[in-house]
This record gives C-alpha cells, structure tokens and sequence, in this order.
C-alpha cells in the first residue's frame, strides 16, 4: 500500500517537474486562445494527425475525413470551445493516437523522461571526468 | 533479358568474391604476409566491379524497358521521361539495396586505396568487418530482394513509378544520401580494426577522419535534397515534419556530427579514445536501425516503401549480430587499448568538444526515443499514441540556447589550456546581437520571451564565427559551418513564425488577399503530356508596390499508375517564397486555393550548403597543424 | 578498487546487453502488429447533445430526442457513392427484420437524390435517416469514413463499433448481445 503510494507521489513529482519545465518555456501557448480566428484554426489542425492517410497532419491533408475536421474544429471554436477542450473530446472519441502532441501521462511520461534523464547522466559522467582529472 | 541475367549472376560472383576475401583476409591475418594482402586488396576491386556491372545492368534494364525483370515491371512504364527511368532503379526496395550494396563496396575499395600507408593488420582487419556487412547484405538482397527475378508471361506494359517519385530533386536524393548512409559502415569496420590492432591513435584519427567528413558532407547533402523535394512536392510548403523516415536520416547525421569533433580532439590529444571508439558503432548501429525501421515497414509513414516482415526480421537479426559483435569486441580490446594520461582542463578546447557532445546527444536521445517509443508502447503496452513536432520542438527548443552559447566561445579555447580573456571585441559582438535581435523581434512582432532569446543565441553565434575570418590562423571549414548553422537556424526560425497562409475555395475569375496583396485566379487551361494530363491555374499576384507576378500551380493526372498529384507554383526571393498549390473540389467548379508567404525560404538551402561547404573545406585542408 | 571497477564495468554491461534483447523482441513482436492505426472504442457516453436534419422531411431534430425509448441503436453511416456500403445493404436488412434494434441511418456527404436512388434500389433497413452533409456529425460519434457502424445502448454506450462494412459474423455478434 505504502509502496503504491510512494510510486504515485513519485509519478506526481516528475509530473509536476515536467509540467513546470515545459511552461516555463511555453508562455506563448498560454497568452492566445480567447478569441477565434483563422490561424486559431490551423494550430488545431496543425496538432492534429489524419486518419486517412496516417502520417500527414488534417491541417495538410485533403482527404475526406481531414475536411470534415476542418469544419468541425471551426464549428466547435464558433461555439466558444477552447483548444484544450477541442483537443481532449478528440482524443476521446479518437484515441491519444490522433494528436501530434503526446502530453503528459502515464503512458508517455517516460517519453518526456528519459531523453531529460540522459541529459543529467551524461552532464554528470562529463563533469566528474573534468572536475577529478582522469 | 540477357543483361538483366548477368546482373543477376555478377550478384552471385560479387557473394562468392566476398565470402573469399573474407576468409582469406582471416588467414592473411596470421600470416602477415604483405604481398599476399596486395592481391587480396586487388580483389576488392573485381569485387566493387561485380556489383558495378550488375548495377548498370539494371540501370539498362529500366531504360530499354525490359518487363521480363520484375522490378522493371513493378515500377516502370515506357512512357516515362529517360531521366526517371533510370531515377527509377533505385527507386524502389530492391534497387535501392544494390546501391547499399554498391556504395558498401564502393567505400571498402575506396578504404584500402586511401589507406597504403597504414599497418597492413588494420586494413586487413577493415577488411575483415566491412565483408561481414557486405556479405550480410549479399544475401539479403539475394534471398529477399532480387532485383532480377524474371516474370513470366513477360509483361508489355510496366506498373509505372509512383508520381511523386517522379522528381528532380528526389531522383539524385538516394544515391547522394547513401553515400553517406552507407558510409558510415567503413567507419565501423575501421574503429573495430583499430581496436584490435591496437591503432586507437592520432594516425588512425586522421586516417578515419576523411571518412567521417564524406559520410558527413553527403548526408548533409542527402537531407537537404530531401527536405527540397518535400517542400517542392508534397505541396504544402513545410521542409520537416519531424516523419519517422526523416529521423531516421537526422540520427546518424547527429552522431556523425559529434564523432566529427571528438576525432579531431584524439588526433589532435589522443583523448577520449574509448568515446571516439563507442560513436563510431553508435553511428553505424543507428544507420542498421533506420535501415530496419524504413525497410520492415514498422513505421506509419508518408514516406512509403514496399515492405514484407520477412526482410524486417532479416535486418533486425542481422543489426543485433553487428551490435553484439562490436559490443563484445569493444569489452574485449578495451582496457589494451584506452590508457590515457593527458589530462582535461576546465578551460580547454577538451572541455568544449565534451561540451558539445553532451549537448548533440542529448538531442540523437530525443529523437531516437521519439521515434521508437510509440513503437515500444504499442508493442508493451497496446496503447497508440503519436509523437509529432510539438514533443521535439519542447525538448529541443530550450536546449538550444545554452547549446548555442557553447558553440559560440568553444571555438575560441585552446588545446590543453585557454586563458580567457574578456576584450573590447567580444563586447562589440554582444552590443551587435542585441541590437539585431531587438530590430528582428520588433519586426516579426513577437513578444515571447523564449523567442526572443532564442534570436540573441542564434545571432550570437553568427557574429562570433563570422568574426573569426579576422584571425590570423583561421579555421575556414570550421567557420563556415559554424555559420552555416547558424544562419540556419536563425533562417528556421524566422520561417516558422513569420510564415503567413490562406486558403479559399474560389471559383476562375474571383480572388482574395493576404496582407497587402491581392491574388486573382485569372484562367484554367489543359495540357497533355507523355505521361500525364496537367490542369494548370494562372493567378497573378499584385504585391505592395502593384506588380504583377504570376504563378501556376497544376494538378498533374499520371496515366500509370493513376494517380492526381498536386504541383506547387513557387515564386523565391531573397526575403520570401510565395507559394500556391491547388486542388480540385468534388463535382463542383471551385478550386481549392492555399496560398502562402514563406519567408526566409531559400536561406534555409543555402545556409545548409554553406554548412556542407565547410566539410569540403576540412577535408581538403591538409593536416597544417591549426587548431580546429 | 580494482575489483569495484570490474563489477561496476560488467552490471553496466549486462544492463546494455538485456536492453538490446529486450529491444530486439520489442522490434520483433512489432513487425507482426497491424501497423494502420484504428481507434478503439470509447467507453464513455457518445455525445448527442447536437442538432440533426432528418433526410426524407428534412425536419430539425435534436439528436438526443433520437435516442430515445429502445434498448438498442445501430447508428449507421453510409453514402450512395460507397461502393462498400451496397455489401452491407442485406445486412442491415436481416438486422432491421431480425431484430427489435432501432435503426438510424446518417447519409454521409450525399446528394438526397441519390440517396433515395440507393434506398430503392438496395432497400431501405432504417427506421430513421439523418443527413450529414458535411461529415462532422460523424465525428460527434468519432468516425472517420463510410461505412462504420455502431451498437449504442439505453445509456447512450457504445457496444460495439464496426469499422467497413458489416459481414454475418458482426451480425450474428449484434443479434447475440441484443438478444440477451
């Protein structure tokens, strides 16, 4: 029990770190929003990955399916929806796959990790080989 | 139907050639007989001159259209242009794995005739390590992708090759990115020879280093082919999607960057051998897993390639046979090898080159586990998810600015030990970027702070290698690349967020505007061509100062396959490309219309030549003792 | 010290080494996986809280009112232009006569003429038929071409969700959880 709580907090804390770091560097995302326009439109569509031809962005694509999400997406932000809640009915009904974005979660906070993990071990191996002189 | 026969038994020939030096050169290897070793080193030639004729003979297949050849028939037509007839050879999988072939052999022959003055083990031991690529590579090509099976009945008409294939840019994009692709297996099989003939030292440094900087110029050349051909074709004016198969290219790229710099430091300090050893299998290694990841069909991909699992398997096998083999050799060899007693200061150019290899693999991390995690967590997990250009921009961005500041005052240390030194000149260097970034940042009118920074360290770099032209015993190829990549990023930068688009679905005769200029769509016209029908649109754009400048986009119809591909119309100036694509509306007269500004579009091209430029420069600067 | 070091050099190997075998049977095990992506099915509630326009009296309806009064829906999307959707037609017929389940047909992108057409010619398994002309009322329910099909229950779940055209397997599957 106490372990399970433990390894929350841990998964919490690295959450949290990461969250921070990535804000920190991310202020823009956070002064738009409110008010809706075309290039509102094209970020959406931008993060977005079609699921006709897979490997292209809806923002890119001229399937089909990558047109109806244009218009719904304008639809959604005409009725007052943010980006966030656009995003998140998406990846509910399409599954974390459709967003380019992999965020922050369970599944993917080794993704956002490791590369950072790497970064302090190889930081450290080359700092104690200059600082003891070997 | 002859030649392509011989194609197939020169393959054979070339296999049996391989399989006999291998051996040989093992035997040679006790012996140490240097006569024997030059006729063994002759038959290296007949072996490169085996896959050369079987190359050509399918290049010859493809031009006289012989559909008896399978590969022919899948991927040709006789109503193509000469040009991506031949294009077409490698244009597909089993083609362009005789070209792996050809530059794996190419590059041994190329090894041997560079390295005369070399301990006859070490060549011998290269030699020994490339056939075990060259051979592995024999059979995959003849067990899973002959290029030369026959069908019968033969065919008249070929398949046809995929349209957008059927590009300038594309068709001299494999051979040029193979060359340094393929490569970096010469680098592998030289650092294991080295290993166990004891040469980890500065004349292997400089023996390899040529090897390095080829690898490096024509993978940088490789990639920037490739992002043109993105950018001219797919149509919608990005150069870089951060796509799996573009990764994979950048990987080794990044690793063959940092083993650039790290050679030199042994060559020039016999330093950070063991490190130096480890890239030099890493480089290779990332080459096999991109090689696997594009070639099995793992990925999901705008990039397409046949695939079928069974060569996916083959490659994996194959790649964790090398991996391991190297892994083994490397604990065995190691403590002979790596005593090193000089010692690093904190101020050195030592410290720099360990600076700057912190820093690039930390991104080869990002990307790598970008890439291959989605594949990791399906497999484990059976949860998808994508990981696209928002991850690598968050990780990468904000590293970039110390990385820069690093790559600014690392040219300027010294071997062994720098006193540093806080002039007038490094002021005015400071004075200079804040006034540019501050000029910039008003002009595109971007408040974020983040932004901002990322201008003054890319601005800063620039000024600092530019000012290096003063001294005395300057590093050209140093300080091109150094500026190149500077101007690079700074080019990148300002294209992504100054790029400005519209799209409208308008009809002949309307228009609309973007900024201050008006875009009329005036007519549309039909035009029939050998391979396809084109529809072309004329729109003429009114800029500020009303002058005209015309642009027609096209919708091209290829006959075989069938298939509609769009082709933008761009117009490039120094400060932006404008750039139209159309599209055609389901059973209606309106088109669709994307109409973009790119600015800065054409400094993205030439900023990555200027960077190339200073490999050629390296390469050609003969071993003066200057400090790099 | 010496020995330290050898045990530090051979943990750190081993690490290396079980990381590339697990990664070579990760590789392995994902060559034999379906590489185009499918979504799964959602758990939560479909959402329904959006208008629709019926297709023969082009009425305005809200589509929560739709789903209402059964236990079972099958929500159909289907065009006349969709070759697979003819396939499908005498299977959603055996389902529309077997069955007790409330049919609703969405024509994707269609011309009403056309649909008419293909309702006559193939039949016509609906009790109720919306037009989506512009394909973003599949989305609501996260589809993302024609034909897909889904069982939604009382609760407005999905049961099941049927990617192309339905075949007797899927229908013998929808006749088995209806009955129960």
């Amino acid at each position: 029990m106490t372990r399970m709580l433990m390894k929350s907090k841990i998964l919490l804390t690295t959450k949290i770190l990461i969250i921070v770091i990535l804000i920190f560097f991310n202020l823009k995302n956070i002064a738009m929003a409110s008010t809706f326009s075309e290039e509102q439109t094209i970020n959406i569509t931008k993060n977005l990955r079609c699921l006709i031809c897979q490997g292209q962005t809806i923002h890119e694509s001229n399937s089909d399916f990558a047109k109806s999400m244009k218009k719904y997406i304008k639809g959604e932000l005409e009725n007052g929806k943010t980006d966030e809640e656009i995003f998140s009915s998406l990846v509910e009904k399409y599954g974390q796959w459709i967003v380019y974005d992999p965020g922050i979660s369970r599944n993917t906070l080794l993704l956002w990790a490791l590369p950072l993990l790497l970064f302090l071990i190889g930081g450290a191996i080359i700092g104690i080989k200059i600082l003891k002189k070997i | 139907m002859i030649i392509s026969q011989l194609g197939y038994y020169s393959l054979i020939f070339g296999l049996l050639t391989s399989i006999f030096i291998f051996f040989n050169s093992s035997i040679h290897l006790k012996k140490n007989n240097s006569v024997i070793s030059d006729k063994l080193f002759g038959l290296i030639g007949f072996q490169f001159l085996f896959v050369f004729i079987s190359f050509i003979s399918l290049i010859y297949s493809f031009i006289i259209s012989d559909f008896s050849n399978e590969t022919v028939y899948n991927n040709s037509h006789t109503t193509k242009p000469l040009f991506y007839k031949i294009t077409g050879t490698w244009g597909n999988h089993e083609g362009s794995l005789l070209l792996w072939l050809l530059v794996l052999t190419g590059v041994l022959l190329g090894f041997i005739l560079k390295s005369r003055n070399e301990p006859n083990n070490y060549r011998l031991l290269t030699t020994l390590f490339q056939q075990i690529i060259v051979i592995g590579f024999f059979i995959f090509v003849l067990k899973t992708s002959n290029p030369f099976n026959e069908i019968f009945p033969v065919q008249t008409e070929g398949l046809g090759l995929n349209p957008i294939l059927q590009d300038p840019a594309l068709g001299i994009h494999p051979p040029i990115l193979y060359l340094g692709y393929v490569g970096t297996s010469i680098i592998f099989s030289a650092a294991l020879a080295s290993m166990i003939s004891n040469y980890v030292n500065k004349s292997w440094a400089k023996n390899i280093k040529f090897w390095i900087l080829f690898s490096w110029i024509f993978l940088t050349g490789g990639i920037l082919l490739g992002s043109i051909w993105a950018y001219y074709e797919l149509g919608w004016g990005g150069f870089w999607f951060w796509d799996p198969v573009e990764n994979v290219s950048l990987m080794p790229w990044l690793s063959l960057t940092a083993l650039l710099h790290c050679i030199v430091t042994l060559e020039k300090r016999e330093l950070l051998k063991k490190w130096t050893i480890v890239l030099c299998i890493i480089t290779f290694a990332l080459s096999m897993v991109g090689t696997f990841l594009v070639r099995s069909g793992i990925l999901n991909s705008v990039h397409t390639f046949a695939n079928d699992p069974s060569r996916g398997i083959y490659i994996l096998t194959f790649l964790l046979f090398l991996v391991l083999l190297s892994f083994v050799i490397f604990i065995i060899f190691e403590n002979k090898n790596f005593t090193q007693k000089s010692e690093i200061f904190i101020l050195s150019k030592e410290t720099a080159v360990l600076i700057n290899n912190w820093f690039i693999l930390y991104f080869l991390s990002v990307v790598l586990i970008g890439t291959i995690y989605p594949i990791f967590l399906d497999v484990i997990l059976d949860e998808q998810i994508s990981v696209g250009p928002p991850f690598y921009n968050k990780l990468i961005l904000p590293f970039l600015i110390p990385f820069v500041l690093f790559m600014s005052i690392g040219p300027s240390m010294r071997w062994i030990k720098t006193n540093f030194k806080i002039g007038v000149k490094s002021f005015l260097a400071i004075v200079f970027t804040l006034i540019l970034s501050f000029i910039t940042v008003y002009y595109i009118g971007e408040k974020n702070i983040f932004v901002i920074l990322l201008f003054v360290g890319f601005f800063y770099l620039l000024f600092k290698s530019l000012d290096q032209f003063r001294e005395k015993t300057k590093n050209l190829a140093q300080i091109f690349s150094h500026t190149g990549f500077s101007l690079l990023l700074i080019s990148i930068l300002l294209n992504s967020f100054s790029s400005k688009e519209i799209v409208k679905n308008i009809r002949v005769g309307e228009s609309f505007t973007l900024k201050n200029e008006k875009i009329i769509f005036k007519k549309i016209s039909v035009e029939k061509e050998k391979n396809y029908e084109s529809i072309i649109g004329f729109f003429d754009v009114l800029d500020e100062k009303n002058k005209i400048i015309n642009l027609q986009p096209e919708i091209r119809i290829y006959n075989e396959p069938e298939m509609a591909t769009s082709e933008a119309s761009i117009k490039t100036t120094l400060f932006k490309d404008r750039f139209i694509t159309i599209n055609i509306i389901k059973d209606q007269n309106f088109f669709n219309v994307r109409y973009q500004h790119k600015p800065f579009m054409i400094w993205i091209w030439i900023s990555t030549l200027i960077i190339m430029i200073g490999g050629i420069f390296a390469i050609f600067r003969k071993n003066k003792e200057v400090n790099i | 010290m010496q020995f330290l070091e050898k045990t530090k050099k051979s943990i750190f190997s081993l690490i290396i080494l079980i990381l590339l075998i697990i990664s070579f049977f990760v590789f392995k095990s994902a060559l034999q996986k379906e590489k185009i992506y499918f979504p799964k099915m959602s758990e939560n509630q479909i959402f329904t809280d959006f208008e629709v326009v019926e297709l023969i009296e082009e009425k305005q309806i809200n589509f929560n009112k739709v789903l209402f009064g059964k236990n079972f829906y099958l929500i159909n999307i289907w065009s006349s232009w969709c070759e697979p959707c003819k396939d499908e037609s005498d299977k959603l017929l055996e389902l529309k006569n077997g069955t007790s389940i409330m049919m609703i047909g969405i024509n994707y992108k269609d011309k009403k003429k056309n649909a008419l057409n293909f309702l006559e010619l193939y039949g016509d398994p609906f009790d109720q038929i919306f037009i989506d002309k512009q394909g973003t009322i599949s989305i609501n329910f996260g589809a993302y071409g024609v034909p897909e099909t889904f069982l939604v229950n009382e609760d407005k779940k999905v049961l099941k969700k049927y990617i192309g055209p339905l075949n007797d397997e899927d229908v013998n599957e929808i006749k088995n959880i209806t009955d129960n």
